[in-house]
């Protein structure tokens, strides 16, 4: 046991942590402040939902001994077995449990990224019960598949240094598939003959989650070097580096094509500059960084540009700055991948390996489909028992009144 | 005695407010409201939506004052709320048929 490696990868834990409240302040500030509340509490209280889920099977059924390269079977139930010693297929120098905390905070992060497709107008009590469901029948196979000991992406060769496909293409397409089966919100601009006007109802609210999303990723990016180490350091430099790019990537589009750079737009093109960029954080040097955030900045703004003419509501652009910014990222990865930067990786098409490029592809296709698939199953099922839609009074009136019998900001 | 009602742009309340304490203004009431004229709302663009926005903020300042005191009040609102461009706001004028002091029940001028 390491205890640098130890410490770094505790206070990268408490960093991924932060995120989830950054990302409640990102997306409470987009809506409504009549929905204020209700966007912030799907997105706050997944911090307990998940974090009792993970400790009780969720780990488990992650990381667990595997079980025909799909998923861990159940003898870390309650975290029975997971000590202080090292488990080696993870990391020789940090304790088992140190892991299973770090990795938790994915857990929690990851569903609630798709809370921003259906925000303004799902139950609390379908929502509760959706996310239980997700991260058992979704998050915990695909996270096996990519970082199990066994899993068989991982075997496969897919590169996926902090959870490109597991995070961000997992919770993107699942994002799409609650918008099309949850439907559009009330007077939804893109859709039949609605005027209403959805105009976010903080944006410092917003910046300021964008602020803590990027301070706290360098715990997702470095901090999945597993060490206080040189992979860390470049992962981190990495990360930095594609934010940065991205952001002046989506504002200079934006100032191009529209006029006027927006504070809105820095925001989104920072996260979706984070979001591609981690997977490829480990495996990457600084310049490349700087052009898959260049990519993801513009590719992810024409996407979120596209989604009116698409005619599905998917409230706060978790498909354009996630999905795409994933599937961008995981594809980059096997473009700029170079294994001067990353021994343990491999190297990307413009180091001279075009198959890694073919394996990323098939990694990131495999995710789509298994996600889309199994998140709208649980949506369509979960629609016809206990319904996922507020009624249309509540809808109107706002979700911080109707479901969490309190409001925001009151006079 | 009258009520002045005036709608201004936001940014001109501080100047309106200096001018009519030197006015020697005994006091008035401040709202943030909103609200369209002629020139209509705006258009605000948020990740690429086009919204227009009907309404736009203005203050609302309301002012009770003596009749003879009332026409140097309103020349002095439209000297600093004016800017000369579309946007600038109105000024309603009203009668008072009473006010009344509620600390010490003075009624009349005398309260205003």
């Amino acid at each position: 046991m390491n205890q640098a490696d130890t410490a770094f990868v505790l206070v990268s834990a408490a960093l991924v942590m932060l995120m989830t409240p950054g990302l409640a302040l990102f997306y409470g500030g987009m809506v409504r402040s009549k929905n204020v509340l209700a966007t912030i509490m799907q997105n706050f209280i997944m911090l307990a939902l998940v974090g009792v889920v993970w400790a009780l099977w969720g780990y488990s059924l992650a990381f667990g001994p595997d079980v025909g390269h799909f998923i861990g079977d159940l003898s870390y139930l309650g975290l029975n077995g997971v000590g202080f010693e090292p488990f080696k297929a993870y990391s020789e120098t940090i304790p088992h449990q140190t892991f299973m905390i770090y990795q938790a905070m994915f857990a929690i992060i990851t569903p609630a990224l798709i809370t921003g497709a259906f925000a303004e107008r799902m139950k609390f009590s379908a929502f509760v019960v959706f996310m239980i469901l997700w991260v058992t029948l979704v998050y915990c196979p695909v996270a096996h598949w990519v970082w199990g000991d066994g899993g068989w992406l991982k075997g496969f060769g897919a590169l996926d240094f902090a959870g490109g496909t597991v995070v961000h293409i997992n919770a993107g397409i699942a994002a799409l598939a609650a918008a099309l089966v949850i439907g559009p919100r009330k007077g939804y601009k893109g859709y039949g003959n609605g005027t209403e006007a959805f105009i976010p109802h903080n944006l410092p609210m917003t910046v300021l989650g964008a602020g803590l999303l990027w301070f706290g990723w360098f715990g997702f990016n470095a901090g999945s070097a597993l060490g206080a180490n040189a992979l860390a350091s470049s992962a981190f430099t990495a990360t930095h580096l594609a934010t940065c790019a991205a952001t002046l990537a989506w504002i200079g589009v934006e100032w191009v094509f529209r006029g006027k750079p927006t504070t809105l737009g820095a925001a989104s093109g920072a996260v979706a500059g984070l979001v591609a960029i981690t997977p490829a954080a480990g495996f990457v040097g600084p310049m490349s960084a700087i052009l898959i955030g260049i990519l993801a900045g513009v590719i992810c703004y024409l996407a979120v540009l596209a989604k009116p003419k698409l005619g599905y509501d998917d409230s706060l652009d978790v498909v354009g700055v996630h999905c795409i910014g994933g599937i961008v990222g995981a594809l980059a990865t096997g473009l700029f991948a170079c294994k001067l930067v990353n021994a343990g990786g491999a190297d990307g098409l413009f180091y001279g390996n075009p198959g890694q490029l073919l394996t990323q592809f098939i990694a990131v296709l495999v995710t789509l489909v298994y996600s889309f698939v199994i998140s709208y199953l649980i949506f369509k099922i979960l629609d016809a028992t206990v319904g996922l839609r507020v009624s249309p009074e509540e809808e109107v009136a706002g979700l911080d009144i109707g479901e969490h019998q309190e409001t925001g900001y009151s006079l | 005695m009258q009520k002045i009602e005036a709608i201004i742009q936001p940014f001109k309340l501080e100047p309106v407010k200096e001018a009519l304490h030197a006015l020697s203004v005994q006091g008035m009431t401040v709202t943030e409201v909103k609200g369209f004229g002629r020139q209509k709302g705006i258009r605000e663009v948020y990740r690429g939506m086009e919204y227009q926005v009907d309404f736009l903020p203005k203050v609302k300042i309301e002012i009770v004052a003596a009749d003879d005191k009332a026409k140097a009040i309103i020349a002095t609102i439209i000297d600093k709320a004016r800017t000369g461009r579309i946007g600038d706001g109105k000024i309603f004028v009203y009668p008072v048929g009473e006010v009344i002091r509620i600390r010490t029940g003075d009624t009349g001028e005398n309260a205003v």
